[in-house]
């Protein structure tokens, strides 16, 4: 695996997790929003352990590959790009999907001949089990539901898209590294 | 449906009540036990359980006023007093 590919998949969590943190305060009910919220933060989190490895490995910094590159050199998918507030059935659709195709990514990634990543790889599909779980709930819960049939249908094909980024992901770019943006080189 | 949680905060300790979360089953029940009340630390077991299987008991007849059954009513002070005397420790402390 080298850096450029683990950057895709730290990418991918990175805008995912800013993604779904879109629904904190707002999500269907509270117990919801705690948990989704949470999942967001975990996302988050896995985008920087691995930014750490690929920083440490191109002589930069997580926060740097995080929020010092321009929109065109990020490399997520336009799938996890999707602004889909306030369409929860869109959003659980897209997390299952995720979820399913993570979890393919995450076990080769356990399989890596580099300690450090495979190491990395074990503990994140620890946290990732309890994700799969949430989604898998709310698949089973959905699946009758004509809305979510077709945002399932509607977003399938769109997993891995990785040639160039949608409108939408400029916006959220200018959103995300605004604080980092205005005050370069500040730390807390 | 609403769902009351009870944590253990270490191994070997009682368990005690954490809160409740609304849940439409006992699968996202756990779930939602989960991140709030054991994604912290702050848990090392949680008991998730239907309220409805919760047998609240909140009636208690004591019609007579029979002090001797509650803890007020047996003062020890005065009895304490005397036995130190009888023991002739009264006063060391």
């Amino acid at each position: 695996m080298n850096a450029q590919e683990l950057l895709a998949i730290a990418d991918d969590e990175l805008i995912l997790g800013w993604r779904n943190s879109e629904w904190t305060g707002i999500a269907p009910f509270l117990e919801e929003d705690v948990a989704f919220s949470s999942i967001a933060q975990n996302e988050i989190g896995h985008a920087r352990a691995i930014y750490q490895i690929v920083a440490a490995e191109l002589g930069t910094t997580a926060d740097e590959l995080a929020f010092d590159r321009k929109p065109a050199e990020y490399r997520c998918s336009q799938f996890v790009e999707l602004r889909v507030v306030p369409d929860w059935a869109r959003t659980i659709a897209r997390q299952v999907l995720y979820e399913q195709a993570d979890e393919k990514r995450i076990k080769a990634l356990m399989e890596s001949e580099d300690e450090q990543v495979a190491g990395l790889a074990a503990k994140i599909d620890r946290e990732e089990a309890y994700h799969r779980m949430h989604a898998q709930m709310w698949d089973e819960r959905l699946q009758d539901e004509p809305r979510y049939v077709e945002a399932l249908e509607e977003m399938r094909p769109l997993v891995d898209r990785r040639d160039g980024h949608l409108p939408e992901f400029e916006q959220l770019w200018e959103e995300m590294t605004e604080v980092r943006r205005s005050v370069p080189g500040a730390t807390w | 449906m609403i769902y009351e949680v009870f944590r253990q905060e270490r191994k070997g300790q009682p368990f005690t009540h954490a809160g409740s979360v609304e849940a439409p089953n006992g699968e996202y029940a756990e779930s939602y036990a989960r991140e709030q009340f054991g994604r912290r630390g702050e848990s090392v077991a949680l008991w998730v359980v239907p309220r409805s299987a919760v047998h609240e008991i909140d009636e208690f007849v004591d019609e007579l006023e029979r002090n001797y059954h509650r803890v007020d009513g047996y003062p020890l002070k005065e009895k304490l007093k005397e036995a130190r005397e009888r023991a002739g420790t009264a006063g060391d402390r």
